[in-house]
């Protein structure tokens, strides 16, 4: 093999490790997306079933539920409802009437099985996938009362 | 008053930064000595006012001086004063504010530390650090004034978030400003050497030690930001793939990568134009990292600002300083002699290599970091990136890493052999593998995971040793910089070493606490006692008593709280820890159960190796610090520099 060939060759097997690199990252990134919804977009059905995604809204008022470590309460955008079981401590900002933001899958039987409830850093402060999520809420409401 | 001082103190400090900025970069040009003798005065004069208004807000802090709207938003009367000196920087034109005062600091460092320099050389870096500082002054002066005042003044002040009134939080933001900021140096030699067209050996050893120092700044704040994010968040995790702990991972990456770069520049001549890149690159990411943490389109405890002017203004920075560097450097660069052909197995590859890999990682972080963002700015959804994926791309990239890091530091420049390196090696890479398998047995259960990280780990401080013992017996002075390299390398291992122990081992129960209560994690027993409640200066709490025992002997006794502060209502839960050498017991209090009887719901985790994280972190900040103080970068200028001849004696950083 000349030196030209071998050099050839290195930078043949430089690329291809690349190209294998760029390829399980890309591979990674893909399928640890975890996407958001709305629970109407959740009670529509557009949120996938058995795959990790994030829902946020309110925490509707009267419905924290404890049974042991694990709590129930529903997550509300004001237009539709989806009820969330949890297993674990809540964040301290967790209160409700407040902004939620949790992750995991749901159910077949409509039970959202959180993994993880986000935290807030601030009272005041609003996870903007919460406020996202009432905003289209109220904007959907407010279309279908336009729209007899 | 001292508002006003302070304001009137930062406008000066604007104008001064105008001329340091112009006057010094003109005179290079032209070779006017006596305007190019104008870069030092305004260093330090520059310094000056900006810490005299540093000072300034300092002061409205500690007094309370609640007419100051930034300080009536961040501070309260009842806040202790050392906290109320902390909250200066508790917000977002403070932080900034620090921002300046150490980008001030560090150009007045090198006006001071470099008469060894050419004139020319240092009013080109002042000159360069003179823009970056006009940029981030307007930014003050126009966007986010910390000095505004409050009409009429407010009766008392908002308070600090609770999570930021600990004792971590008062140094680690000065820490990781001084990081970011410190890579403004290594850009600003870049760019003046890019200027003057002469990337020489000289510029490569000028930058060296700054780049270092900035490094270790950054080393420290990262991990002590991770330190507090463990015992103050309440839930022990110590690194969360946050994009705001991104945000300072990025250019910590590639500033490692710059170190090891800058060597190979400095020693060999080589890598030069990706030397310079990477400059860049480390300051550009330290811009990036600020524009995330601070125009708000990241929501953490992090994220003050909410107008989106400010973002758009860093925005804007950022994209003037890659876009100028950048242009400055495709006309410049292709004038600058490549460095010397190696062969496949030498240190320049093996530098090289580290590189890459470094790069790679930061830009499979920055994806990561980026794309939910930019994805909802072009409103094609809402989604985020798991921690799962930066788990699955860093750790096999870090491997490779941790595998050249022992040959690194072995083979010679320019060509080395095979079979010399295995044999220098194998005992290593023999005793190594021993630890590795029999480690995780003593620590627990063994798995194939905890066996390749403490191998790695092994692999790296053996390999560590065995260089110090072989260079130790060789004749010849050994440099600080050798030491400081060995002792990053170990602290580096010794990370590992601590993550690979707690991902393996840790112990985490979520249970419900009654007093008379007990928890066991074999061998250890956690009973509660009982509850209190205790009132601090501007919280009232309630306090768990948790006696911990081992193996039925009590060890120590633990006071996890759940705090409400008066000013905002908010509640706190503030962690307790028992740290050992090799473990860590956690306990955090959750919120009260109802019930016949009242119980609460707790946390107790055992978390095995989790000081030698940051154990490993401040062996790594060590050998930055005996790295920098290396006599050979306090020597005369190194003009007449040549290539040593022949093959190196083993070592040196």
């Amino acid at each position: 093999m000349t030196a030209r060939q071998r050099r050839f060759m290195w930078v043949a097997i430089g690329v291809l490790v690349l190209c294998a690199a760029a390829a399980f990252v890309l591979n990674a990134f893909q399928s640890n997306l975890v996407f958001f919804f709305t629970p109407t977009q959740v009670a529509q059905g557009e949120a996938p079933q058995g795959r990790i995604f994030r829902i946020g809204g309110l925490v509707k008022d009267g419905s924290l539920q404890r049974q042991d470590v694990q709590v129930q309460f529903v997550v509300t955008d004001t237009a539709r409802d989806i009820p969330v079981v949890y297993s674990g401590l809540l964040p301290d900002l967790f209160k409700e009437g407040k902004g939620v933001v949790a992750q995991g899958r749901l159910g077949a039987d409509g039970l959202f099985t959180a993994t993880e409830v986000l935290a807030k850093h601030d009272e005041n402060y609003m996870p903007p996938e919460a406020q996202h999520a009432l905003d289209k809420a109220t904007a959907g409401q407010a279309a279908q009362t336009v729209k007899p | 008053m001292l508002a006003e001082l302070g304001h009137f103190a930062l406008i000066l400090a604007l104008l001064v930064a105008c001329v340091q900025a112009t006057l010094p970069l003109w005179g290079a040009w032209r070779e006017i000595a006596a305007w190019q003798a104008l870069a030092r005065p305004a260093a330090f004069a520059q310094f000056g006012l900006v810490a005299l208004s540093f000072a300034a807000l300092t002061a409205c802090f500690v007094n309370n001086d609640f007419s100051v709207s930034y300080v009536a938003q961040h501070s309260n009367s009842l806040l202790p004063t050392v906290y109320r000196v902390a909250a200066v920087w508790g917000g977002h034109e403070g932080s900034l504010l620090l921002w300046v005062l150490m980008l001030a600091l560090w150009t007045a460092a090198v006006a001071a530390f470099s008469f060894s320099l050419p004139q020319a050389m240092v009013a080109r870096v002042v000159g360069v650090l003179g823009w970056v500082s006009v940029g981030f002054l307007l930014f003050i002066l126009a966007l986010s004034n910390p000095f505004e005042r409050l009409l009429p003044a407010a009766a008392d002040g908002r308070d600090l978030n609770p999570l930021l009134q600990d004792p971590g939080l008062i140094i680690h933001p000065p820490m990781l400003y001084m990081g970011y900021v410190g890579f403004s140096v290594a850009f600003a030699f870049a760019i003046a050497a890019l200027m003057a067209g002469r990337l020489d050996a000289a510029w490569a050893r000028w930058s060296r030690p700054w780049t270092v120092v900035a490094w270790l700044f950054m080393t420290f704040g990262i991990g002590l930001g991770s330190w507090w994010a463990y015992y103050e968040l309440g839930w022990g995790g110590w690194w969360f793939w946050d994009p705001v702990e991104n945000a300072s991972l990025m250019p910590w990456l590639v500033g490692t990568a710059l170190i090891h770069s800058l060597m190979a520049s400095d020693k060999r001549g080589n890598f030069k134009a990706w030397t310079v890149l990477l400059s860049i690159s480390a300051f550009s990411l330290s811009l990036l990292g600020t524009f995330l943490v601070r125009s708000g389109v990241l929501t953490s405890v992090h994220a003050f600002a909410t107008d989106p002017k400010r973002g758009v203004f860093i925005l804007m920075f950022l994209a003037v300083v890659v876009g100028f560097s950048l242009t400055l450097y495709a006309w410049r660069m292709p004038k600058v002699r490549m460095g010397q052909a190696v062969s496949l197995l030498s240190r320049e590859t093996l530098l090289l290599a580290n590189s890459v890999l470094l790069v790679v990682a930061c830009a499979a972080v920055l994806l990561g970091t980026i794309y939910p963002l930019v994805i909802d700015a072009l409103n094609l959804g809402k989604l985020s990136v798991g921690p799962q994926y930066f788990n699955a791309v860093f750790v096999p990239l870090m491997v490779p890493l941790l595998v050249i890091m022992v040959p690194g530091t072995v083979v010679r420049w320019r060509e080395s052999q095979w079979s010399e390196l295995l044999l220098r090696l194998r005992w290593v890479a023999l005793a190594a593998l021993g630890v590795g398998l029999a480690a995780p047995a003593l620590a627990g259960e063994w798995s194939i995971g905890a066996a390749f990280g403490f191998f790695l780990a092994a692999w790296v401080v053996l390999g560590s040793v065995q260089h110090m013992v072989l260079r130790w017996r060789q004749p010849g002075q050994i440099g600080a910089a050798y030491w400081g390299m060995q002792c990053a390398h170990i602290g580096l291992a010794v990370v590992v070493a601590g993550i690979t122990g707690v991902k393996s081992y840790e112990v985490e129960r979520d249970v419900r606490m009654g007093v008379g209560d007990v928890v066991t994690i074999e061998p250890y027993a956690f009973r509660l006692q009982g509850m209190s409640e205790v009132k601090g200066p501007n919280y009232r709490a309630v306090r768990a008593d948790v006696e911990v025992l081992k193996n039925g002997q009590p060890i120590d006794r633990l006071y996890p709280e759940k705090r409400r502060y008066f000013s905002t209502a908010m509640p706190m839960t503030e962690a307790a820890i028992d740290t050992g050498f090799m473990r860590d017991l956690y306990v955090s209090l959750g919120d009260p159960i109802d019930g016949p009887t009242p119980q609460w719901s707790m946390r107790v985790y055992y978390k095995p190796f989790v000081p030698w994280i940051w154990a490993g972190v401040l062996l790594m900040v060590l050998g930055g610090g005996l790295a920098a103080v290396d006599r050979r970068y306090r020597a005369a200028s190194p003009r007449t520099e040549t290539m040593p001849t022949g093959v190196a004696p083993q070592g040196g950083a």
